[in-house]
C-alpha cells in the first residue's frame, strides 16, 4: 500500500496520470493544460510524459472543447475536458446539455460518449467575476448527465478515475479552494473495491442533527460539527459526493435518527440543490422531522466582489445558526 | 489588406504589416496597400508630443497597478505592458461619438476615453464591479468571458444603423477589442457573420499579443488572423501594433469607412505581451527570455522617443516633464487605490434588479439582521 499525504489538486493529478497510463484511449483536452499544466496545475507534467496527442492544448473555445470531445468519444476515445473556471462553461453549455446529455438516449442506447468535463468551481479564492461560481444545478437539472464533486484528496483521486472509467458523461466539479488541502491517499487503491462514484457518505457520525453538504462546503460542515461538539451537540455530516443522481438513502437514515436536517451549499438557494433535497427529505421522512429542513446557501445575487465573499459564502457560524434554529422549532 | 501583401519591414511578420514608424524611430511617410488604400498621419508637433505623453502615462499607470498587485492591494491585474501603442493609437483614433467594447486589458483605451484611470481598480481590488457609465464615456464595461463583447458591439453597431447614424462623416462607429485567443471562440466568429451580413459600422480590433495565457498563436489559427476577414466578406488588415502612428492611421480610416456606411473591418494589431498574462501567471513555463528580448527592441515608446528626438520635436526637458507628470498621476492613483474602502457587505444585494425584487429585498433584510446579531460580540 503506497499511502502519501498530498493535496487534493495533486490527488487529481495522480488520478489523471493513472487514467492515462491504464487506458490509451484517454485524452485530456483544455486551455493551457499542456505546457502550463493548467492554471491550477492539475495537469502538471502530463503532457511532458504522455505527449501532445494525449494531453491537448486546445484552442480558446469551450464549445469546441466539448463538441470535439463528443466526436472523439463516438470514435472510441475517452476525453477528459478541462473548463478553466466555472464561469467559462457556458459557451460549452449548449454542447453539454443539448448534445452530451442526450446522445445515448437519442441513439437509443447505441452510442456511448464517456466524456468527463472537469470544472473547478466555487469561491473563496479572492477572484474577479466568473471565477467563483457554483453552476452545478444547471447540470444536475439535465437528464443524461452524471454530476459529481469531491471534497477530500482520496475522493479526488478515486472519483476522477471512476468518472473516466464510467460510460456515462460526467460533469466533475472540483472544489477549487480545497485544491491546496492535504490528506492521506492510498495511491494503490483498487478502484473496483473503492467507494462507489454514485454514492454519498457519512463523513462524521452524530446523533442530534444532520448537516448535508458537498464539495467545498464539506469542510465547513465538519468544522461546524467540531464547534457544535464543544457545546454538547453531536452533528452528523453527510458528504453527498454525487449530485445527479442524488444518493439520499444515507440522508434519510440519518434524519430518521436525528430528526433535524440542514443542507449547505455555496450556490444560490433559489432552485438550488438544497430545494430538491429538502423536498425529498420532507416526502420521505415527514414523520421523523422535528423541524423543517433548513438551507444555508449563497444569496440570490450574482457572486459578489471578492472583498465581501466571506459574507456571501456559508460559513461555520451560519451553519451553527441554522442548527440552532432547527433546535428552536 | 483584403488581398495581397503589404509593406514589409525587417521586423515584419510574413505577409507584412502597415508601419509608419520603425523601431529605430524612422518615419515612413505613407503606406499604400495592395487594395489601393493609402495610410498616413498628419499630426502637428504638439499632437506627436501628446501621443508620446499618452504612451508614457499609460505605461506608468500600468506599472503602478502591477506594483499594487504585488503588494497585495489588488487581487489580480492584467497588464498592458508592450501594448500601449495599439491601445493609445486606436483609442485616439476614435471620435467622441464612437463606442468601444473592451476586454479586461484595455486600460490604455479607457484612458484615452477620458475615464478616471481609477475606475477599473475596484474590479481588480475586489471591492466593486468596475461600474463606470458606459454610455456617458462611450466605453463599455470590461468583459472577462472571452469574446462575448464582440457580439454586443455588433448589436450596438446594428442599432447605430437602425438609428440612421451612418452614411456621413459625422456618423457613429463602433470598435470591439479582443485578443488572438478570442478569435477561436464561436461568439467572435458569429459576430463576424452578423457584422458582415448587416454591414454594421464595426471595427474589430484584435490585439495579437502572440499568446492566450500559455498558448501561442499557432494554437488558435493556421493563417494570419487578419485574413480571417476574407471569409466573412469584409476587409482585414494587419498593422504594426507597436507603432502608434500606423495604429492610429489604420483605425481612423476603418472607423471612418464604417461611419460612412462601408461596413466592418478587421484590424490585427501585431504586438507582444511583455509581461505575464495576469499577475497569477508564470510565463517562464511557456516562453523563452530571448523572445521577450527581441520584442523589447520593438518597444512602442522608445521608437516614439527616438523619432521625437531625431525630428527635434522634443528634448530631455520635455521627456523629463512627461515622466514627472506620469509619476505624479501614478502616485495619486496609488493613494486613491489604497484609500478605496472595503464595501459594506450588504452592498452585495445592490443592483441585482433595477426595480428590486421581493425575494432579494427580503434576503437583504435577513442578512442585515443576521449581521446585526453579531454586533457587540467578538465576531
Ligand atoms: C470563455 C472564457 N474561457 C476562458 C477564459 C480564461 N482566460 C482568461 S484570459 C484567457 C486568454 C485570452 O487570450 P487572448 O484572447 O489572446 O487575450 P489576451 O489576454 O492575450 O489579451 C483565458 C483562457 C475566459 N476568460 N473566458
Amino acid at each position: 500500500m503506497m499511502v502519501e499525504t498530498i493535496t487534493l489538486g495533486k490527488a487529481l493529478n495522480h488520478g489523471l496520470r493513472r487514467a492515462l497510463e491504464n487506458d490509451s484511449k484517454v485524452v485530456i483536452m483544455g486551455e493551457d493544460v499542456g505546457k502550463l499544466g493548467g492554471v491550477f496545475r492539475i495537469t502538471d507534467g502530463l503532457q511532458k510524459d504522455f505527449g501532445e496527442d494525449r494531453v491537448i492544448d486546445s484552442p480558446l473555445a469551450e464549445a469546441g472543447i466539448v463538441g470535439t470531445a463528443v466526436g472523439l468519444a463516438i470514435r472510441g476515445y475517452r476525453p477528459v475536458c478541462e473548463i478553466q473556471f466555472d464561469g467559462f462553461v457556458f459557451p460549452a453549455y449548449n454542447q453539454i446539455v443539448a448534445q452530451v446529455a442526450k446522445m445515448y438516449y437519442r441513439s437509443m442506447g447505441k452510442v456511448r460518449i464517456p466524456i468527463v468535463i472537469r470544472i473547478p468551481y466555487g469561491g473563496g479564492i479572492g477572484a474577479v467575476e466568473h471565477h467563483s461560481e457554483s453552476p452545478e444545478a444547471y447540470f444536475a437539472h439535465t437528464a443524461g448527465l452524471k454530476v459529481v464533486t469531491c471534497a477530500n484528496p482520496t475522493d479526488a483521486y478515486v472519483m476522477i478515475q471512476q468518472a473516466i472509467a464510467s460510460d456515462d458523461p460526467v460533469v466533475f466539479f472540483e472544489p477549487k479552494r480545497r485544491y491546496w488541502e492535504k490528506g492521506e491517499v492510498d495511491l494503490d487503491i483498487d478502484l473496483a473495491g473503492a467507494y462507489p462514484l454514485h454514492a454519498s457518505r457519512v463523513a462524521r457520525e452524530g446523533t442530534d442533527a444532520t448537516v448535508i453538504a458537498y464539495g467545498p462546503m464539506v469542510r465547513v460542515a465538519l468544522d461546524a460539527a467540531t464547534a457544535a461538539a464543544e457545546d454538547g451537540r453531536n452533528l452528523e455530516v453527510i458528504d453527498l459526493r454525487t449530485l445527479s443522481p442524488l444518493d439520499l438513502d444515507p440522508v434519510y437514515a440519518s434524519i430518521r435518527k436525528t430528526g433535524r436536517a440542514v443542507v449547505v451549499h455555496e450556490a444560490p438557494g433559489n432552485l438550488g440543490l438544497g430545494s430538491e433535497i429538502a423536498a425529498r427529505i420532507t416526502e420521505e421522512c415527514f414523520y421523523s422531522l422535528e423541524a423543517p429542513v433548513l438551507r444555508v446557501t449563497g444569496y440570490d445575487t450574482p457572486y459578489p466582489a471578492s472583498r465581501v465573499e466571506e459574507e456571501y459564502l456559508p460559513d461555520l457560524d451560519r451553519v451553527l445558526d441554522a442548527v440552532d434554529r432547527s433546535f428552536g422549532w | 489588406m483584403a488581398n495581397g501583401e503589404s509593406e514589409v519591414g525587417a521586423d515584419a511578420p510574413a505577409g507584412g504589416f502597415v508601419q509608419l514608424l520603425t523601431p529605430e524611430g524612422e518615419r515612413i511617410d505613407s503606406v499604400t496597400t495592395a487594395d489601393g488604400a493609402t495610410y498616413s498621419v498628419d499630426f502637428t508637433d504638439d499632437e506627436y508630443r501628446e501621443l508620446y505623453k499618452d504612451l508614457v502615462t499609460v505605461r506608468r499607470l500600468d506599472a503602478e497597478a502591477t506594483a499594487l498587485q504585488r503588494q497585495g492591494e489588488l487581487g489580480i491585474w492584467a497588464s498592458l505592458l508592450g501594448q500601449e501603442a495599439a491601445q493609445v493609437g486606436s483609442g485616439r483614433a476614435l471620435r467622441p461619438q464612437d463606442m468601444a467594447f473592451p476586454t479586461y486589458r484595455e486600460h490604455g483605451v479607457l484612458y484615452t476615453r477620458g475615464i478616471d484611470p481609477i475606475m477599473p481598480f475596484g474590479l481588480f481590488r475586489g471591492v466593486d464591479q468596475g461600474g463606470w457609465d458606459a454610455n456617458k464615456y462611450k466605453f463599455n464595461g470590461y468583459t472577462i468571458v472571452i469574446g462575448s463583447q464582440t457580439l454586443h458591439a455588433t448589436g450596438y453597431a446594428m442599432g447605430v444603423t437602425m438609428d440612421g447614424k451612418t452614411g456621413s462623416p459625422d456618423g457613429e462607429a463602433v470598435i470591439a477589442y479582443f485578443g488572438d485567443g478570442a478569435t477561436s471562440q464561436g461568439e467572435v466568429n458569429e459576430s463576424f457573420v452578423w457584422a458582415g451580413v448587416f454591414n454594421a459600422p464595426m471595427v474589430f480590433f484584435c490585439q495579437n499579443n502572440q499568446y492566450a495565457i500559455s498558448e501561442p498563436l499557432e494554437r488558435q489559427t493556421r493563417i494570419p488572423l487578419y485574413r480571417r476577414a476574407d471569409g466573412f466578406g469584409f476587409p482585414g488588415i494587419r498593422i504594426d501594433g507597436n507603432d502608434v502612428l500606423a495604429t492610429f492611421a489604420v483605425t481612423r480610416a476603418a472607423l471612418d469607412n464604417a461611419r460612412n456606411g462601408q461596413g466592418p473591418t478587421l484590424i490585427e494589431a501585431y504586438t507582444y505581451r511583455m509581461g505575464a498574462h495576469t499577475s497569477s501567471d508564470d510565463p517562464t513555463r511557456y516562453r523563452i527570455a530571448s523572445e521577450v528580448e527581441s520584442w523589447k527592441a520593438k518597444d512602442p515608446i522608445s521608437r516614439m522617443k527616438a523619432f521625437l528626438t531625431k525630428q527635434q520635436l522634443a528634448d530631455d526637458t520635455f521627456f523629463g516633464e512627461v515622466d514627472d507628470a506620469a509619476r505624479t498621476l501614478a502616485l495619486d492613483l496609488r493613494e486613491r487605490v489604497l484609500a478605496m474602502p472595503d464595501p459594506q457587505p450588504v452592498s452585495m444585494f445592490d443592483h441585482v434588479y433595477p426595480n428590486g425584487s421581493p425575494e432579494v429585498d427580503a434576503q437583504r433584510k435577513q442578512f442585515a439582521d443576521y449581521q446585526a446579531s453579531f454586533e457587540g460580540s467578538a465576531h
